[in-house]
């Protein structure tokens, strides 16, 4: 991705030489007077002081999602979502070992590039992320109470899942779009050069549970094969329909940086998704097939399950009319972002010389009039100028994705040309340009793109960082860029660095989020079957050559700390609760060369390290997080003994000072 | 027999049976800071529990080897109810009879429980914070943790205030009304 961005950075540089005169103002590493008087004052948080925004951030090729608080810039914490953390033992612990299941078995990475709020009646409602694998097609779920990964669903028939998740109005659905046209899953050895007959362009549309979240592929729209890069979900008047950007309508399969920019215009696809549930409703669906992992996360066994299905719904537009609708627009569209209102549709040529916008009236007043430019594989082509509203003229260069505040402006990202370009949507009017540090890709306004912009920022997140920080190395962190918009100039306030790759991010007001968080688990709700609720409960049981230890931390000793009878052969399950109840005190455990990671167990909480010794000796193990004042002291012993030696099985835990009292007080 | 005012007795009568509420709400209730615990840890004490953070505390204490807080060892959460009920029933015989003597020794009574309640707290407080185990991780030569019986007091590196809690505050309510009353059916309305 960005190489690709690289080369059309500097073909840009070179049209840009030629289309603008002058330079644009304040270029050069230290953002020059750009930066406002009192930015200091603006992005300072006082120690033990709040920041106003939670800023939810892609990770891309991490895998993760970072927590950022604006304006402050300061990371909070990374989610580990598609990829292993040895941190807490994501992916590493047998708990969470199924979230990372496929129907292609355990993958322990992803590229996560789109958050997605979710929102009611088109506003944030602070509840869940959602979040896209791009590499394997998968939709993670977040919770925004414990900040931790409750659902991953895997898309089958899709490769590249990049326009993916979207969300519709009141969260009725997260979308996904295949970036890559493919055949489908159970169809394998074709001709590559068979694109067009063999290659389809699928579209999930994946349901949200209204109370708990729980995600089901309700079908998949089998669409020509052509690549879908971006989506957003209506609002208001749109708030039935969803649009798909797209490019390769040329369908090519080699060279694409030439081939698929051949058309003036590629498509976005208006797709009527109430209508599709009636097609659904009058049985015009059918099951094909299309094996998928979901995976779902319990809070109440502290574990994940994985069930593979093996077929989806899917809707074929063949029978379907009236339901897809491709809108021209120029130049291999990137964004397609909705406004406010709904009223009006942006694309973004990345290659284009204009921003279009759509408007939704005139497009639904073209439909009824059948205006339409012929018709693609299938699918009514709607008459570019009927669906227009109007071009906003010299926006900058390689516009890319487009934010929006609450007063009818919009904020165009521009990678080639470097810069935000405020502009005024219904007067298709360029209000203000601010340079980015360097080749902005995705920007984000808290509550951009709700019914009801927050306002305030502007964030960019940049691709290339080079000199913003002190170097380090060749390998450089992203630099994001936070402005401020509450005036007619945007200002720019502070850089802060980020972690992984950011590709989009939303920021959401603090108080929509921070009263609900979860501080602990509670010992007593807790159904892990191998839970010890208490000192009582701790025992080694054998099962065969499985030896499961139910053990139990608190500050500051385990329980068990001293076992016996283990033997070369034998694989031990080490199920550790936490017996804290008290907010941040979690405990961490880990075993000399134990070939995983260590588990870092939170207040009230079951986790589980598979530990499989291999020589026969004293293997001592720890807690890894530094949990009290005797967390040195936190320590024990595991007696590996000989295959076949008559070592019987024995734990223990020394009389601790408590114990000592209660029975001198009886 | 000289009778109270009807204020008197119409105050004696709404203090007493504002005692009802103690079955609903804390008495007393010990807070604890620390740097470590900015927004404190509460202990609350009923007629018939503990509540608040009382895990939390007891899991604290074990450093120094204090014994765990548990409501089973105290005999007084069986028998602070009935008491309690005793003190509503005489203040009804207060209101009913309304007579001086009657008022005197409804305040001798009150004052006599307050004391017993917290002599019988100073002793707790007393073991618990003397009665250390031998193999304590956290051994201070010459320190125990004897919480204040009321007001604050530092021990180690946490902060303790011992104060009444709203069910408290609604006894010495009444003590003041009674003292109150005492003064003024005493010394003011002599005729």
């Amino acid at each position: 991705m960005k190489f690709k961005y690289i080369l059309e950075g500097t073909l840009g540089l070179a049209i840009a030489a030629s289309v603008f005169s002058c330079k644009p103002s304040g270029q050069g590493a230290a953002g020059g007077n750009l930066i406002a008087g009192d930015a200091a004052q603006k992005v300072y948080v006082a120690p033990g002081t709040h920041d106003e925004f939670y800023n939810i951030v892609s990770g891309g090729f991490n895998g993760q999602v970072s927590i950022v608080g604006l304006p402050s810039g300061r990371t909070l914490k990374i989610i580990p979502v598609f990829s292993q953390n040895g941190e807490n033992g994501w992916g590493y612990s047998e708990e969470t070992k199924p979230m990372l299941n496929t129907s292609n078995g355990f993958i322990p990475w992803d590229d996560a590039h789109h958050p997605a709020l979710s929102i009611t009646n088109g506003e944030h409602d602070g509840r869940w992320a959602f979040i896209n694998g791009n590499n394997t097609p998968r939709i993670a779920r977040i919770s925004l109470s414990t900040f931790k990964t409750e659902e991953i669903i895997e898309l089958p028939n899709s490769a590249g899942n990049h326009s993916s998740p979207f969300i519709t109005f009141n969260t009725e659905y997260a979308v996904a779009g295949t970036r890559f046209a493919v055949p489908p899953d159970n169809v394998g050895d074709v001709p590559i050069d068979s694109y067009k007959q063999n290659f389809k362009g699928y579209l999930s549309f994946v349901s949200i549970d209204k109370e708990t979240g729980k995600m089901a592929i309700k079908f998949q729209l089998k669409t020509p094969g052509i690549d879908y890069d971006l989506a957003r979900g209506g609002k208001g008047p749109s708030k039935d329909w969803i649009f798909f950007s797209s490019y390769n309508t040329e369908q090519a399969n080699t060279l694409l940086e030439v081939n698929a920019s051949q058309k003036d215009k590629d498509f976005i696809l208006a797709i009527n998704w109430k209508k599709a549930e009636e097609y659904l409703a009058a049985g015009k669906g059918k099951m094909a097939p299309g094996k998928h992992a979901h995976n779902y996360w319990n809070e109440e066994t502290h574990s994940a399950t994985s069930e593979i299905i093996n077929e989806v719904m899917t809707l074929d537009p063949a029978d379907c009319p009236d339901m897809l609708y491709f809108i021209p627009c120029p130049k291999s569209p990137h964004g397609c972002d909705v406004d406010p209102t709904g009223k009006y549709i942006i694309g973004s040529g990345k290659l284009a010389a204009v921003v279009p916008v759509f408007s939704f009236e005139k497009l639904q007043k073209a439909i009824k009039d059948k205006n339409f430019d012929g018709e693609f594989e299938g699918i009514p082509v709607v008459n570019y100028d009927a669906a227009l509203y109007g071009e906003l003229q010299k926006p900058g260069l390689g516009p890319l994705h487009t934010e929006f505040d609450a007063n009818g402006n919009a904020y165009t990202s521009m990678f080639v040309s470097s810069e935000i370009v405020k502009w005024n949507i219904e007067n298709l009017e360029v209000l203000d340009r601010v340079p980015t540090y360097y080749s902005i890709g995705h920007l984000s306004v808290p509550g951009g793109p709700t019914t009801k912009p927050h306002g305030k920022y502007v964030i960019a997140y940049n691709k290339i960082t080079k000199d913003r920080y002190l170097p380090t190395g060749p390998e450089l962190t992203h630099s994001a860029q936070l402005y401020d918009i509450s005036g007619d100039k945007m200002k720019l306030l502070l850089d802060f660095p980020t972690i992984g790759e950011p590709h989009y991010a939303e920021a959401i007001p603090a108080a929509l989020i921070k009263d609900n968080i979860k501080k602990i688990y509670e010992l007593e709700k807790n159904g892990h079957p191998y839970a010890a609720k208490g000192e009582k409960e701790t025992r080694v049981e054998r099962k065969g050559k499985e030896v499961h230890v139910y053990m139990t931390s608190s500050r500051s000793h385990f329980a068990p700390d001293n076992i016996e009878g283990v033997k070369l052969g034998d694989v031990v399950y080490f199920h550790v609760t936490n017996l804290e109840q008290d907010w941040d005190v979690p405990h961490g455990f880990a075993i000399r060369k134990a070939n995983n990671a260590e588990i870092l167990v939170m207040p009230g909480e079951t986790a589980t390290l598979k530990w499989v010794p291999e020589k026969v000796g004293i293997v001592p193990f720890y807690c890894t997080d530094f949990c009290s004042a005797l967390h040195q002291e936190m320590q024990g012993y595991i007696r590996v003994s000989p295959a076949g030696s008559n070592v019987p099985l024995a734990w223990h835990v020394g009389k601790s000072a408590m114990t000592q009292v209660e029975n001198k007080a009886k | 027999m000289k009778k109270i005012s009807k204020i008197s007795g119409l105050l004696v009568l709404l203090g007493t049976l504002a005692l009802l509420l103690t079955y609903i709400l804390p008495i007393w209730r010990i807070d604890l800071w620390a740097p470590q615990y900015p927004e404190g840890l509460s202990m609350f004490i009923w007629l018939d529990k503990l509540s608040g953070q009382v895990e939390i505390i007891n899991g604290l204490n074990h450093y120094i080897g204090m014994a765990h807080i548990k409501e089973e060892m105290f005999p007084e959460f069986d028998i602070l109810p009935w008491i309690m009920s005793g003190i509503i029933a005489y203040g009804l015989l207060v209101s009913f009879f309304r007579t001086r003597k009657w008022l005197l020794s409804y305040l001798i009574l009150l004052i006599a429980f307050g004391i017993a309640a917290l002599v019988d707290f100073y002793k707790w407080g007393y073991e618990y914070g003397h009665n250390l185990a031998d193999d304590a991780a956290i051994k201070v030569p010459g320190m125990s943790y004897q919480p204040p019986v009321i007001g604050y007091k530092e021990l180690l590196n946490f902060g303790a205030y011992s104060v009444p809690a709203s069910g408290g505050w609604i006894v010495v309510a009444l003590g003041l009304i009674l003292i109150g009353t005492v003064i003024y059916e005493f010394k003011y309305r002599k005729s």
